[in-house]
């Protein structure tokens, strides 16, 4: 076991620093192509030569490497590694905030909003999942294979904008026009955006939209998954030994169930994460992600490399704690 | 997944990479899987409607000139032609720029779906290619494949993409298919790699090997058509993820630019009117949404015709 963990955590290393060489260089290109993204800040106004020169060298842009087409910047690389790994400076964005005081803004919201998505796919998604396993053929199966699939052929993008306009602001104006309905609900939980007065209330349906297209996913895996474990030769056992049906399906069926999906909710959490960009945009909510697309639209190499690393270390350490629950839920996987 | 391969006959098999559909291998007298799925398929009446759709949509695709004879890119917002409701003359109404919708809708068919095809293909390629070398040399070759497969695994998939399409000034449907290729081809690689790696040791490989196979020959006539089902049914549902990608990637600002037709960028144009106008949303959704279902029911069925344990 301690053997196992040591080995995964140093694979973290070629990983990371893999995935911050592809960033690195694909920013490093996007600048070669386009031209250095700092002279954006003086908007059509021609600075002089030698403040422009001055700021790009502060913000790190300042290497000759970036005027060469396709060069891979190696040197240029191994600087930010350094400042990244040896002095825990993340560098700062085009407006001289730094990197960490960006992503300790920014990260508690992503991190409420993939809270709730994944408390919500995970609950609704395994009951949904089970129920219409357990009733295979069913109406309540019919009803969940089909809204399943429903939800999954919506693109993201739709699903939050139809939310937003038809539940948040008409069926939130409605609530809000009302007498009697607290401030927590209509101005919280339907406000049509994210509101500081309501940390958590206001991220409620941006997180339900965030998670539907997982639950689906957690529905049918769980289903197929519970179905295909019915017809087990354990299965058969247990219920031969005259065990209860709830303790067959509960405790023997159920833990094997469970393999795929914890597998699928260990890569669903990076994805979350990083797939929350499309719901904070939809919903106006400062997270991370906006943070990051808005940085690849602006050039700004730290922010962007800051960042998606955090979310490459977050997928890796989600996929670390699956491998481990695999001996927790199936006694026979052992790790040396 | 030896219960797949113990229902196959493995010796002349074509390697059926890159083909979503289901040959009948071996034809109907050996009852192979993939005959046998086949038959399966046919009588599944799901599987039967969404693959006429996305015939439909194919042909959409390909001849859209047999489906409208207005030109898509004939536009005038003179005579109060900007977001018309349907009407006899413009069955879906017609745009903000006071294009016919219909004819965009029907042409927007090629480049949502040329992307996702290609895209696809090429995912099945490259990743099919990596997953069966990871799997089959083992050891060095697998710890360096896996852990490419890795970096590219934990990049946020949206976001990479934006970071790749950010550097194009212009993008046409080869910059947006290259992308998705670049990012999705690792989940393959590692369904490929892991159904290689249960198949390799099996004993009608190891009589190839036995009777002096060489390792190209073992690999592609022996282990590849064996391991290839769950790609297929990856690829499929794949397909229609790609078509969702392509409109998300373009209502994100990075995918296709006008004059480009595709149903991304209309639903990315009239973003701000669906609320007054509705159906400038619900006929190109309807469009994405229809084809994205019939993908995945179309994997779903291949799933479970390829899958004895489901049988």
């Amino acid at each position: 076991m301690g053997r196992y963990l040591v080995r995964r955590l140093l694979q973290f290393i070629p990983t990371v620093l893999g995935a911050m060489f592809v960033l690195h260089y694909l920013t490093a290109v996007a600048i070669q192509l386009t031209g250095n993204p700092v002279r954006a800040i003086f908007g059509d106004r021609m600075p002089p030569p030698s403040v422009l020169a001055n700021l790009t060298d502060r913000l790190g842009l300042g290497d000759p490497c970036l005027e060469q087409p396709f060069n891979p910047c190696i040197s240029l690389f191994f600087h930010r590694l350094e400042l990244i790994f040896l002095h825990f400076d993340f560098g700062t964005d085009f407006n001289q905030r730094p990197v960490l005081d960006i992503v300790a803004s920014a990260l508690p919201l992503t991190v409420r909003l993939t809270i709730i998505a994944f408390v919500f796919e995970l609950v609704v998604g395994i009951i949904a999942g089970v129920l219409a396993g357990l009733r295979n053929g069913s109406f309540w199966d019919y009803l969940v294979k089909i809204s399943t699939v429903l939800l999954i052929a919506v693109p993201v993008f739709v699903l939050g904008a139809v939310v937003r306009d038809f539940v948040n602001v008409s069926f939130g104006n409605w609530l809000r026009g009302m007498d009697g309905v607290p401030e927590l609900i209509s101005r919280g939980v339907f406000a049509p955006t994210w509101t500081p007065e309501y940390q958590w209330a206001s991220l409620v349906i941006p997180g339900l939209v965030l998670g539907a297209l997982s639950l689906a996913t957690i529905a049918r895996l769980s289903r197929t998954s519970l179905l295909e474990n019915m017809r087990a030769d354990y299965v058969r056992t247990a219920r031969a030994k005259g065990l209860t049906a709830r303790r067959v399906v509960g405790v023997h069926t159920l833990r094997n169930s469970l393999i795929p999906v914890v597998t699928f909710l260990g890569t669903d959490l990076g994805a979350l994460m990083g797939g929350a960009v499309i719901t904070e945009g939809v919903f106006s909510i400062p997270g991370i992600g906006r943070q990051v697309v808005a940085a690849i639209f602006t050039g700004e190499t730290t922010v962007v490399l800051g960042i998606v690393t955090i979310l490459v270390l977050v997928y890796l350490v989600a996929s670390l704690i699956v491998d481990l629950l695999y001996a927790v839920l199936d006694p026979r996987i052992r790790y040396e | 997944m030896s219960d797949v391969i113990s229902t196959t006959t493995p010796i002349g098999a074509p390697p059926a990479m890159g083909d979503a559909e289901p040959g009948g291998v071996g034809g109907e007298r050996t009852a192979s899987l993939w005959a046998d799925a086949r038959r399966q398929l046919i009588r599944n009446p799901l599987f039967v409607v969404s693959s006429l759709f996305i015939l439909l949509v194919t042909s959409m695709a390909v001849v859209p000139f047999l489906w409208t004879s207005k030109n898509p890119l004939a536009c005038t917002v003179s005579g109060g032609l900007s977001r018309n409701p349907p009407s006899a003359e413009h069955w879906f109404g017609t745009s903000i720029l006071g294009c016919d919708y219909y004819a965009q809708a029907i042409y927007g068919a090629r480049n949502s779906m040329l992307i996702s095809v290609i895209a696809a293909v090429g995912v099945v390629l490259l990743g099919g290619l990596v997953g069966l070398l990871a799997g089959y040399f083992g050891g060095a070759v697998d710890s360096v494949l896996s852990r490419v497969v890795d970096i590219f695994l934990g990049l946020p998939f949206l976001l990479g993409a934006i970071v790749f399409l950010v550097i194009l000034d212009r993008r046409e449907w080869w910059s947006l298919a290259a992308v998705l290729i670049a990012l999705a081809w690792t989940v393959i690689a590692r369904i490929m790699r892991g159904s290689v790696i249960a198949s390799k040791n099996l004993d009608y490989v190891q009589a190839a090997r036995a009777l002096g196979a060489s390792w190209l020959r073992l690999m592609f006539r022996h282990i590849l058509p064996n391991a290839v089902a769950p790609v297929v049914v990856y690829a499929t549902i794949l397909l229609g993820a790609f078509v969702s990608a392509e409109a998300t990637l373009t209502f994100l600002g990075v995918g296709l630019q006008v004059p480009s037709v595709s149903w991304g960028v209309m639903i990315d144009q009239h973003d701000g009117y669906y609320h007054e106008d509705p159906w400038l949303l619900l006929f190109p959704v309807a469009l994405v949404v229809g084809t994205v279902l019939s993908f995945i029911v179309i994997g779903d069925a291949l799933r479970d015709a390829l899958d004895p344990r489901l049988r």
